[in-house]
């Protein structure tokens, strides 16, 4: 089956620093795919690619059968793109964004207006459509700046750190309208370092670190794979955590500090002298593990 | 998939792209076009008559022409010079690195190319229209109407658009806002001066004639009052090549310049 997007061995440089260093990417039709990985991982940068915006030194990339950058105008023409800095025009209203952007997109002329009114009511914008951008809070702007880039009706969205900066209930809206996407069978790449979104929204992720795939797959594999079923999280004063940290390396445990805990990691149930709470592992333990890397 | 894949191969400065631009312009000066043509019209309007006024009433004659009809006509280079290079170099260093509009744009299907031709010929429109405002100022100050001044926004046009993308490719050249001052003290302003606009180049030592004659600003000046005044054959053809020109390779050093700083 063919890819969305599909990125063999690219890589980019930034004078000394190599951003990208070989990266392979497959997000498949009708997929989620997350990004996932610390800032500086290349996310931002793999992200720039697909819309040649960032021209890569060695690789191959394709997406929606283009090939880049070559063909980039064309993959453009049929893909949506959410940029991770808000670049709506402030002193527009909500509907004069969207028709800049039906023309921007190719909304042929006869179906701009249902176009522009599809997206206002999918970002439950309606009632707002007069008001200036700059009127908007942070959770309406980034909803019509989803919107936006959904105009043309496009097969593919690349979604660059939708809800970064935002709290958690407007998070929680977006990934509602995110979801709605996934399930019409829209094909989707979000780079996030969010691990909890990259959990609940996408099919797979690609965990990156240092311009790399270091793992690919379905979270709940990844998970299974690298972290075991359970953890276990022991507080207490840090003596007392730099103890188990010590105890837990003898028995050939990995462990990870979590702030005020230490959680140790492939106990599988065999630790049972430690005082501690069992918790479900999750993403963020798959990368600390594979990568030995906080994310976030 | 081998579907998508055939459709025809999009080209170079697409018609749709091009609208596209324009059409963001056009809705965004929507919103600011007030103060835009008050910067546009009353700064040389305000030139116009200080100067009319006061140097006016010195001289009766400048050049064989009455003092209103020289520089009634020879405003237009400075509205060219207000309304074209001005407005492209804020525009476009605030779209880039502020609004982030280029990245906006880049990820629909127009390029950098389009971008700046596009940007480029709404400025050039609106400097075709603004260059009349003053000189109908000096028609009210009495600068006899003539058929000729119906050709005045399309010279102004023409002028204005090789300083839209000039004033592009100073944006692109920037690294910082600060570094517009070097350009307009240092080439702008004293081409504003050195234009024949507020008194013939003629006055002027050899060497800055010389200046004169590569100042885009001065073949503008010449043609705005050959076409008020009479045309003058082969030296106007050699006025409006030179502009041509002037937009031509300001358009493809804009071009140049913004990829460098778009496409990285």
């Amino acid at each position: 089956m063919e890819s969305a997007i599909r990125l063999r061995g690219v890589v980019k440089r930034f004078g000394a620093i190599t951003a990208v260093d070989g990266l392979d990417l497959d997000v498949p039709y009708g997929r989620c795919v997350g990004l996932l990985g610390p800032n500086g991982a290349g996310k931002s940068t793999t992200m720039k690619m697909l819309t040649a915006q960032v021209i890569p030194d060695e690789g191959a990339l394709e997406v929606l059968g283009f090939r880049l950058p070559d063909d980039s105008k064309q993959a453009r023409a049929v893909m949506g793109v959410v940029p991770q800095l808000d670049n709506l025009d402030v002193s527009l209203t909500v509907e004069q964004n969207l028709r800049v952007f039906s023309h921007l997109y190719r909304v042929p002329k006869a179906e701009r207006d249902a176009a522009i009114e599809r997206a206002l009511a999918l970002a439950n914008l309606a009632p707002r459509r007069e008001s200036k951008v700059d009127q908007l809070s942070g959770g309406m702007r980034r909803r019509l700046l989803i919107t936006r880039a959904l105009l043309h009706e496009p097969r593919l969205v690349l979604l660059d750190e939708p809800t970064v900066g935002l709290d958690p209930q407007v998070r929680q809206e977006l990934w509602a309208l995110i979801d709605r996407l996934r399930s019409e069978g829209v094909s989707i790449l979000m780079s996030t370092h969010y691990i909890e979104e990259a959990e609940r929204l996408c099919d797979d992720v690609t965990i990156m670190s240092h311009g790399k795939a270091v793992a690919v797959g379905a979270p709940s594999k990844l998970i299974a794979e690298h972290a075991g079923p359970e953890a276990i999280e022991v507080y207490g004063p840090p003596a007392r955590l730099t103890e188990v940290e010590g105890i837990a390396r003898t028995r050939g445990w990995r462990t990870r500090r979590t702030g005020t805990s230490v959680s140790i990691l492939r106990a599988n149930g065999d630790a049972p002298d430690f005082e501690g709470e069992r918790r479900v592992t999750n993403l963020e333990d798959v990368f600390v593990l594979l990568t030995g890397e906080e994310i976030s | 998939m081998a579907l998508t894949a055939a459709q025809p191969r999009l080209g170079r400065l697409e018609r749709a792209a091009l609208q596209g631009v324009i059409v963001r312009e056009v809705v965004n000066y929507s919103s600011f076009w007030r103060s835009s043509t008050f910067s546009s019209t009353v700064d040389p309007t305000i030139y116009l008559l200080a100067f009319g006024f006061g140097f006016g009433s010195l001289v009766s004659t400048v050049a064989g022409y009455e003092y209103i009809e020289f520089v009634g006509t020879g405003i237009v280079a400075t509205t060219v010079l207000f309304s074209g290079a001005f407005p492209a170099m804020y525009s476009t260093f605030v779209k880039y690195e502020f609004q982030h509009t280029y990245d906006a744009i880049l990820a629909a299907p127009v390029d950098t190319e389009e971008i700046v031709t596009g940007e480029a010929l709404w400025i050039g429109a609106r400097t075709g229209t603004y260059g009349c405002v003053p000189m109908l100022v000096a028609v009210a100050f009495g600068l006899d109407p003539s058929w000729g001044m119906l050709l005045v926004p399309l010279i102004a046009g023409l002028a204005g658009l090789g300083w839209a993308f000039f004033g592009i490719f100073i944006a692109a050249k920037s690294k910082a806002i600060e570094s517009f001052s070097y350009w307009q003290s240092g080439l702008l302003t004293p081409m504003f001066l050195v234009a024949g606009t507020f008194f013939p180049l003629s006055e002027l030592p050899q060497w800055a004639q010389i200046a004169g004659l590569v100042n885009p600003l001065y073949h503008c000046v010449e043609l705005v009052r050959h076409a008020v005044f009479g045309f003058e054959g082969w030296a106007d053809v050699g006025h409006v090549a030179f502009l041509v020109t002037f937009a031509l390779l300001s358009w493809r050093l804009a071009i140049r310049f913004m990829e460098r700083k778009l496409i990285l």
